[in-house]
């Protein structure tokens, strides 16, 4: 890592892991009273063990100019890593959450581990650090590909993925000490925050500076999708996120927001977190892994071009759907029903084009686990977002708000588009990055493949019974014309299907940890064994004809 | 660099745009998206003229069928009440013993009054109303303000102890945080007030029975009776059953004496209608039915 | 010809950026932007009244445990919920709730109406250990609460962040904040009479956990629960007019 930078890339990281240094003490200081003491020390402790890193490597040999005839690929290779090591924390943490729901005495007398504490833990361990590490992780991969140009430096890749594991991190941390702003998917409080902005400004460079310097004439359309999840992103984050700490010493902060205009404001965020986080960045992934795994060109052309201005302009309306019936004015309940139901065409404009795509390579499919992965992801994907359309008309949310459907919607997308895409493409790059023909063992591809599949369906179909037992038990009258069940009774109806979806949930865990394993092994046969180099996977533009099969 | 090929599988041709190995096709947008990007819009645009939809800002356009969510559902309860009202005009005017004896009423009572007390009662009185350390077991039979419909309504109503100005009010004393009693004459006492309900005593307790019939007559009997039976005038409970609100173990004997007790039943006269409450306390008198 | 302006946009990659930013930012402002200037987005409601301290305290650490995880406050206009639950929800009820908690997910019931339905004793009992009370709870155990000494030397400086975003705290209430924390938990110290004051008459003055002597955590997530649905007799009235229609 650290001999692959300049010296003066080196200088600058010191100099800038100095200063957090000394955010985190400031923090320490100021918030020595306060849980946000303890985050200061976090800060300190972190940026303390890096520069000691760097500072123990500051004498190694400048690396060759030649480097920059080469993909800068480094922060891939350990965003792959962070990918990992997420998939299986999140995922540890929402089987922990699922069997709280089922055995509630599962947990320790301590604030900590309660579920409440818990939950976010899992969410946001999944999105943001599972999906977040492995989007970035593509996305510098891809950007270099399909511009053909290395990244503009070796440093600021760097700092936004060290820095986005720093926000997430805190992000987790602090929940465990119960800090939270209560936004769903946008718990951390206002410093992680502020910090998390910084990351993104000069994720965003990154992004920009490649592309002014791509050797391509065309962005490719994995790029729109990257650059609308960045950009987009940053818009959501920094209104939903606006909030006034009681003080400088204080890791509690106030919405800026209250009421009705922050129900609005949260949910615009929440269902467009989904849209450009879950969706767009995942769709960008979709357009290079795929048809690169594939070999196959894309179906539509045109078709993506109706995709991407549709569901970047339509899913922006999209997110009132999540308060129907509630005290927000139902004319806005209106445009976001509306909205999502037109969003269902573009939506699966993307995923017939994927699946279109496959087209002439379906044997490859009926072979190929990774490929099947993307496969199953875009139908997933096609799934998910027709429930979603179906879930937000307002007659459906009536039966499924509050209810396990909602959940089981989430992880028809979330583990069978997310989790199946973003393991599809690392068993794809993992071989391209270690230099190695094949992932170390293509069984093991297979029966994670397996394991994911029968886990997601376990999963989804228990929530959806569960949910809409649920919400058909809210809602039925008996002979009389007054309320068949109570509460009580809908909650003993849940008890079995929350074991069930522990068991599902189980068996993706199972898988994630098998796929960590085969990573890993595959690092480890590129440190002994020996690599397959190709000249082909440079940045100069102008060698298409010699262009190695994969990448 | 553009070169435009055909692909050989589908024989379309490309864009002519290759990104490290990716090629897109030409294939025009099939009819079936456009159609339905037209026919969706067309139902969006179709809804937002019925519907409240857009804003204008001081204002939004209300949607040619004038619905609003509130008045929706605010008439949807209104008419549910209406059909409902065959029985429940009955419920809300007939006496309680009338109602008692129709069993179709009844069965009407208890449907609607199982839901009613499970959401409501059951956190504390248990989904059977057999209650639970602290809250009082409603389906023995033994009743500390008296089991009759109307009474237990009037307890539904204002509550024991509770926020309501009205409510009824009980007090267990205690007797030795208050000083009135000595730890031996409530150790006493403790030991005489569980012979009551038939309990052996141990060696040590049954010495203290005389000791202890004293200091009850004296101090409890005013509110348990001499027998210790209890007394509804006051909401105390009879101590010679087997049927506990505290515990009948030493320890919880001793504590309920020492530390005094007054049990809190909130009030549910501005959260329930009167007919919904005179459905409960039918539905509360049914509760031991089973087992009695 | 739109396929000529794509390819067109395609190649400029600042141009592209804009017209992402350009054509995501419109679905937002014209939904959010309404909601401040549309005067019947938020009812009247001129009996709502401010969370006191201990109550602001209480919320705080009802957010710290994530009970809005499975905690809805939000009744919908739906037959069923206003049936079960009560009036639905008004927009005014939250207005002072930054953030708001209306909740996704109810996998305990609604708590938009809990003020007042239950005993503190039963809360207490309820949060050490739900299957205490009800045995087919699935809710976490907070024996903690009644463990932790409350936290409220410093909410002064809660009230006056409340105050920066809109909540009218006045000066009097931010320079009491801490003691009515504690008068209010503590109905016979000299600080009880100043929370009446402040805060009306109705305000709740009670040992929410059972004893006196400590101001605990569990005092103020009581005294918080004890004010849900009851800041503003709004929805009640809405109701009411709304049925005479
Ligand atoms: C917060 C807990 C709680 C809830 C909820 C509750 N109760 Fe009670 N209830 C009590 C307690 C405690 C007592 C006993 C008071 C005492 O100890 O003097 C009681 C007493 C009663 C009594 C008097 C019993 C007797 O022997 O006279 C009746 C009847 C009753 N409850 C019915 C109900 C009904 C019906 C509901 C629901 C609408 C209900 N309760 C809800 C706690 C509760
Ligand atoms: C002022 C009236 C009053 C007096 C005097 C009184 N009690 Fe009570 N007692 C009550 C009431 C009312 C209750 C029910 C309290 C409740 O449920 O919260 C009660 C409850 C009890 C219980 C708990 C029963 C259970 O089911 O757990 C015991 C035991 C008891 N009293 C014993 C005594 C003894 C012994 C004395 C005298 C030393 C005494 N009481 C004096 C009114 C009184
Ligand atoms: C794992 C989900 C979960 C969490 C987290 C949770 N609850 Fe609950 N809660 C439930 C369930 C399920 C019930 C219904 C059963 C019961 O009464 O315990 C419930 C019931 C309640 C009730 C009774 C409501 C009624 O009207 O009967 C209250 C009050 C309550 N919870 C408060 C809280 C508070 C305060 C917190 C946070 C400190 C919290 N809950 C956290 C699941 C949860
Ligand atoms: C091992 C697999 C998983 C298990 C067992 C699991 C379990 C859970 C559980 C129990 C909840 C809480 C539901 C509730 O409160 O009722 C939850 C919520 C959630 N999970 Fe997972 N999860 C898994 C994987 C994932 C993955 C991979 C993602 C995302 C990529 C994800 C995203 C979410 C989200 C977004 C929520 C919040 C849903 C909502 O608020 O409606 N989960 N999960
Ligand atoms: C056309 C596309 C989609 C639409 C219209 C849509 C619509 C919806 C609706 C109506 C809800 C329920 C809201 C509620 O009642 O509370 C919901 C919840 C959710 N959806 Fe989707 N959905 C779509 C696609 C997706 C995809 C692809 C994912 C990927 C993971 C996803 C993730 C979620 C999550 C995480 C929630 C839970 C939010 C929460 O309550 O915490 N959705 N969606
Ligand atoms: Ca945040
Ligand atoms: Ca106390
Ligand atoms: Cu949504």
């Amino acid at each position: 890592m650290v001999s692959g930078l300049t010296v003066s890339e080196r200088q600058l990281s010191l100099v800038v892991l100095t200063a957090l240094a000394l955010c985190g003490l400031a923090m320490a200081a100021a918030g020595r009273a306060d849980a946000l003491g303890i985050h200061g020390f976090i800060v300190l402790a972190f940026s303390l063990g890096l520069i000691f890193l760097v500072i123990s490597r500051y004498n190694d040999p400048e690396p060759p100019t030649e480097r920059l005839s080469r993909y800068y690929d480094d922060p891939t290779k350990v965003g792959i890593v962070l990918t990992m090591i997420w998939a299986v924390v999140g995922m540890f943490f929402g089987v922990w959450v699922a069997a709280l729901l089922a055995w509630p005495d599962l947990t320790f007398d301590a604030g900590w581990a309660s579920f409440g504490r818990l939950r976010p833990v899992h969410t946001s361990g999944v999105i943001f650090g599972f999906g977040g590490n492995a989007l970035i992780a593509t996305s510098f991969h891809v950007l270099q590909r399909t511009s053909r140009a290395r990244l503009p430096d070796q440093f600021s890749p760097w700092f936004v993925l060290i820095g986005y594991n720093l926000f997430c991190v805190l992000a987790a941390s602090g929940y465990l000490m119960g800090l939270t702003q209560s936004k769903e998917y946008a718990e951390p409080e206002w410093y992680a925050d502020i910090w998390l902005v910084i990351v993104w400004v000069v994720y965003f460079l990154i992004y920009i500076r490649t592309l002014q310097r791509r050797k391509e004439p065309h962005i490719y359309v994995a790029n729109w999708y990257y650059m609308a999840f960045i950009l987009v992103v940053a818009v959501l984050h920094i209104v939903n996120n606006l909030a006034v700490p009681v003080s400088f010493g204080h890791a509690k902060s106030y919405s800026l927001f209250s009421g009705v205009q922050d129900a609005m404001t949260q949910w615009w965020y929440g269902h467009n977190a989904v849209a450009f986080f879950l969706t767009s960045g995942f769709l960008g992934m979709m357009y290079y892994y795929l048809p690169k795994r594939a070999e196959r060109p894309i179906f539509s052309y045109r078709l993506s071009i109706i995709s991407f201005w549709g569901i970047t302009f339509m899913y922006m309306w999209a997110g009132s759907h999540h308060l129907h019936y509630t005290a927000l004015p139902q004319w806005v309940q209106t445009l976001g029903m509306t909205f999502s139901l037109v969003l269902l065409v573009p939506s699966w404009a993307s995923a017939g084009n994927a699946l279109a795509t496959l087209n002439g390579a379906w044997d490859k499919v009926r072979t190929d686990a990774t490929l099947r992965f993307m496969m199953v992801a875009a139908v997933f994907y096609g799934l998910s977002t027709f429930e979603g359309s179906f879930m937000a008309i307002r007659a459906v949310n009536s039966l499924s708000h509050y209810t396990d459907w909602t959940v089981g919607h989430v992880h028809a997308g979330a583990l069978g588009w997310v989790a199946m895409i973003t393991f599809g493409s690392l068993y794809a790059l993992v071989p391209w990055m270690w230099k190695q023909e094949r992932m170390y063992s293509p069984k093991l591809v297979e029966v994670h493949f397996w394991l994911a599949l029968t886990g997601t369906i376990i999963y989804v179909f228990a929530m959806w019974n569960s949910g809409i037992i649920q919400g058909l038990m809210w809602r039925t009258y008996n002979d009389s014309g007054t309320l068949a069940y109570s509460f009580i009774d809908s909650l003993v109806a849940m008890h079995p299907y929350y074991i069930a979806r522990t068991v599902g949930g189980l068996f993706f865990l199972a898988g994630a940890i098998v796929a960590s394993w085969n990573v890993w092994m595959t690092i480890r046969m590129a440190r002994f064994g020996q690599s397959q180099e190709s000249g082909a996977d440079v940045p100069v533009y102008g060698k298409a004809d010699a262009v190695q099969a994969g990448e | 660099m553009a070169t435009e090929r055909h692909d050989p599988v589908t024989g379309r041709l490309t864009t002519g745009h290759e990104w490290n190995g990716i090629e897109e096709l030409e294939t025009p947008i099939p009819r079936v998206v456009i159609f339905f990007l037209i026919a969706g819009t067309l139902f969006a645009i179709g809804y937002w003229l019925l519907m409240p939809a857009w804003p204008l800002g001081w204002t939004y356009t209300r949607g040619l069928l004038g619905i609003d969510q509130r008045n929706v559902v605010t008439r949807q309860v209104e008419q549910a009440a209406v059909s409902r009202a065959v029985w429940t005009d009955r419920i809300a005017t007939e006496d309680f013993a009338a109602i008692a004896a129709d069993e179709d009423l009844m069965r009407h009572v208890r449907d609607t009054g199982r839901t009613l007390f499970v959401d409501n009662c059951a956190v504390c009185h248990g989904v059977r109303g057999t209650g639970g350390p602290g809250f009082p077991n409603l389906a023995a039979g033994s009743w500390l303000w008296g089991g009759d419909p109307e009474t237990i309504a009037e307890t539904i109503n204002v509550g024991i102890n509770s926020t309501d100005e009205d409510t009824r009010i009980s007090q267990m004393m205690a007797f030795g945080r208050d000083g009135v009693l000595e730890i031996e004459d409530i150790r006493s006492v403790a030991a005489y007030v569980r012979s009551l309900s038939g309990q052996q005593p141990g060696e040590a307790d049954q010495a203290r029975l005389p000791a202890g019939k004293e200091v009850f007559a004296a101090n409890c009997a005013s509110c348990h009776g001499e027998e210790g039976k209890g007394m509804v005038e006051v909401g105390a409970p009879d101590l010679t059953d087997d049927n506990w609100i505290y515990g009948g173990d030493e320890q919880s004997v001793f504590t309920t004496i020492y530390s005094g007790r007054q049990g809190h039943m909130p009030h549910w006269q501005d959260r329930l209608s009167p007919t919904d409450i005179r459905i409960l306390a039918l539905y509360v008198g049914t509760l031991g039915e089973g087992e009695r | 010809m739109k396929e000529f302006f794509h390819r067109k946009i395609e190649r400029n990659a600042i141009g592209f950026v804009l017209a992402i930013v350009g054509v995501a930012s419109i679905g937002g402002i014209v939904e959010i932007a309404p909601l401040f200037t549309i005067g019947e987005t938020v009812e009247e409601a001129p009996d709502m009244r401010l969370y006191t301290p201990l109550e602001l305290a209480g919320r705080n650490i009802y957010i710290r445990e994530g009970c809005y995880a499975c905690h809805s406050q939000m009744i919908r206009t739906l037959r069923d919920e206003v049936e079960r639950y009560g009036p639905f929800s008004l927009a005014v009820e939250s207005q002072y709730d930054h953030p708001m908690l209306w909740g996704s997910k109810r996998t305990g019931p609604d708590l938009a109406r809990l003020g007042d339905k239950y005993s503190d004793a039963w809360h207490v009992a309820h949060l050490i250990n739900p299957r205490d009370v009800v045995p087919e709870s699935v809710m976490p155990k907070y024996g903690w609460l009644m463990r932790n000494e409350l936290k409220y030397d410093d909410l002064g400086l809660h009230l006056a962040a409340q105050r920066k975003v809109g909540v009218p705290y006045t000066d009097d209430m931010i320079a009491n904040a801490r003691w009515d924390a504690y008068g209010q938990a503590n109905p016979d110290s000299s600080y009880a009479q100043g929370v009446a004051e402040r805060y009306g008459e109705a305000t709740n003055i009670r040992v929410f956990d059972g004893e006196p002597a400590r101001i605990t955590e569990m005092d103020a997530l009581v005294a918080y629960l004890q004010i849900l649905g009851r800041l503003t007799d709004a929805a009640h009235q809405t109701a009411a007019a709304a049925a005479e229609e």
